[in-house]
């Protein structure tokens, strides 16, 4: 996973293609096999993605009411889910859970991408052998291997009422009481999202950063440019595209989640996905499906204006 | 840059990359030992003696929750979401070095499919199987075939969980065939062209084995991802969960330290398949460069 790029037929705009009578039978029979061997991927993401994205769109201006939903075309829905946003003097539901999602969102960002990037950076510049990078580059990334509730679940000892945080505290004679809000807090689902998602920086980033030249590292040593600067103005530059590839990882991640919100949050705090979760639950199937799409719509504008600060597609 | 002294920079960054390693292991180290709590214990430190109590009563069952059930099911998802992961993507991979039309549409497919929230695609691929379990009710009562009545749905493991883990691994496995690919020199089945090899040939006794360890790179992704996958899962699996699935239920309802004996448990497994995917990886490696050294 260190050197993800696309191969070149991918990259290169396709050139004209010849015309179809000069192609010799072989190179006829070469293109039919790459429609063979890409059609199982092509099937499991059109029924599996595709088709169940359109369907949601398609669903989500249906009608429905208790016991079944009915193909008949509605705004209801989508109405539903801005209602009384356009009273002005105080937030409605929707907004009010998109400002707390995005507040996670923006926390987590900063976090992940600080200890991102500082981690990548020393294993990319600092560690000099290769082997033993790639080998702290595994240990980086077994935990995301395994599983992400029981990861979440190991905070409770630690963060607990009487957990190991707060009777180290005590016993310093810190603090007098427990601090209360330390676990099922908005503290703990960030500390989760964070502990959870700094993997998908740390991969991209030090992939970038493995791929600079290291003779621009001494170039702007020898010009007489400080740690500092060469970070600043050659390393950071160069690793722009991993910042922006786990960036827009670590923000959809965090957009759609509902697993740790409610697993790290005692399931007490709202989060956008789990809006989702519990009409769906609920089998308000249309209702959820109109709120899939307002936040796949909020997700992709996140993304747009990101890719807008550099242009992946060149970078990849 | 290497023949440099280290920095104070250096030992700063080391230190940080520590606390980093620690903040990441830490806490699961901490239920790893808390598993071992003593009959008397709870969920938190102080141990209250040493024990495999909590094992022992996991291995009777949590109570209704059909834990063994959960975990055999998500055991056998994961293998067949490994295979087709690996053939899948192996495959898409080979399509992508030659030129397709629709190779540009089906890339950012498999990139969307990735960064779409989950829970959208999940929403989704549940919509989509009620919505045909609704077509198949509406068939059987339209014609009475008989072999239509007893229909119950069409969710489940193998049909929509399966879908819903498949959009998950296979970008990955795609993204990592491209850098495999990337690398992978043609001259190899150039050669093996020349000296008069089949296709099939080719890909069987060159590009596979040249490729193995990679490719049991794809097969821990497509494991490992789909043992534990759980936003996925959530909405598009039918009656029986999957081991994620349940042990996101038990956190709100167990308060003693089985569910620490059952994190043990799972992140044990997910460890040994981890620990046998890089040692298989590596292992070929060995052999691949122990041949290399004997033809070449």
């Amino acid at each position: 996973m260190t050197d993800i790029a696309l191969p070149a037929a991918v990259t290169e705009a396709a050139p004209a293609k010849a015309p179809a009578a000069s192609l010799t039978t072989k190179t006829r029979r070469h293109r039919a096999l790459a429609y063979l061997q890409a059609a199982p991927m092509a099937l499991v993401f059109l029924v599996f993605f595709v088709v169940p994205l359109a369907l949601t769109l398609i669903v989500s201006f249906w009608e429905y009411n208790e016991y079944e939903i009915i193909p008949a075309f509605t705004v209801q829905n989508y109405v539903d889910v801005f209602e009384g946003c356009l009273n002005t003097s105080d937030a409605c539901t929707t907004v009010r859970t998109y400002l707390s999602t995005l507040k996670f969102c923006a926390l987590t960002w900063a976090c992940t991408l600080v200890i991102g990037f500082t981690v990548a950076y020393f294993v990319a510049f600092h560690v000099r052998s290769r082997t033993l990078q790639m080998a702290l580059f595994l240990v980086c990334t077994i935990p995301f291997w395994t599983s992400n509730v029981i990861r979440m679940i190991s905070w409770i000892p630690l963060l607990g009422r009487n957990g190991l945080v707060n009777d180290t505290l005590m016993g310093m004679g810190l603090i007098k009481s427990p601090i209360e809000g330390l676990l099922y807090s908005d503290f703990s689902v960030v500390l989760a999202f964070v502990h959870l998602n700094t993997v998908f920086m740390i991969v991209p980033i030090f992939n970038s950063m493995a791929r600079i030249d290291r003779s621009l590292i001494e170039a702007a040593y020898d010009s007489g440019a400080t740690g500092w600067q060469t970070l600043w103005n050659v390393v950071v530059p160069l690793a722009k595209p991993g910042i922006a590839i786990g960036s827009i990882f670590v923000v959809t991640l965090v957009m759609g989640d509902f697993v740790t919100v409610g697993v790290m949050g005692g399931q007490q705090i709202a989060s956008v996905g789990k809006v989702i979760q519990v009409q769906m639950s609920a089998l308000q199937l249309p209702a959820a499906a109109a709120n899939a799409v307002v936040l796949l719509g909020a997700v992709m504008l996140m993304i747009v204006a990101m890719t807008r600060l550099i242009d992946l597609r060149k970078e990849l | 840059m290497s023949d440099r002294p280290r920095s104070p920079a250096f030992y700063a960054l080391a230190a940080f990359f520590a606390l980093f390693v620690a903040f990441l292991y830490g806490p699961t180290l901490t239920i790893l030992v808390l598993s071992f709590q003593g009959p008397q214990g709870g969920l938190t430190f102080p141990m209250n003696g040493v024990s495999t109590h909590w094992f022992g009563k996991l291995w009777a069952g949590l109570g209704i929750v059909d834990i063994w059930g959960a975990l055999w099911r998500s055991l056998r998802l994961g293998l067949v979401v490994m295979l087709l992961t690996v053939v899948i993507a192996f495959f898409a991979g080979l399509a992508f070095r030659k030129r397709f039309r629709g190779e540009r549409a089906l890339f950012t497919i498999a990139v969307a499919s990735l960064i779409v929230p989950s829970i959208v695609v999940s929403l989704g691929i549940g919509l989509e199987f009620r919505l045909l379990d609704e077509a198949v009710k509406w068939a059987a009562a339209e014609t009475g075939w008989g072999w239509l009545q007893e229909h119950g749905t069409l969710m489940g493991l193998y049909t929509s969980a399966l879908g819903a883990h498949l959009t998950w691994t296979l970008p990955f496995g795609l993204l990592i065939m491209f850098a495999v690919f990337n690398r992978f020199d043609p001259a190899y089945e150039e050669a093996a062209r020349d000296l008069g090899a089949t296709g099939s040939q080719t890909l069987r006794h060159v590009v596979v084995p040249i490729l193995g360890p990679s490719l049991v790179g794809v097969a821990l992704f497509g494991f490992t991802l789909s043992f534990d996958e759980l936003a996925r899962t959530s909405q598009a699996i039918g009656g029986r969960n999957t081991l994620p699935l349940e042990l996101q239920g038990l956190t709100t309802t167990v308060t003693t330290p089985e569910i620490y004996a059952l994190g043990t448990l799972t992140t044990g497994m997910s460890l040994a398949v981890i620990g046998l995917a890089l040692g298989t990886s590596l292992c070929l490696q060995r052999r691949k460069a122990k041949a290399g050294l004997r033809l070449g």
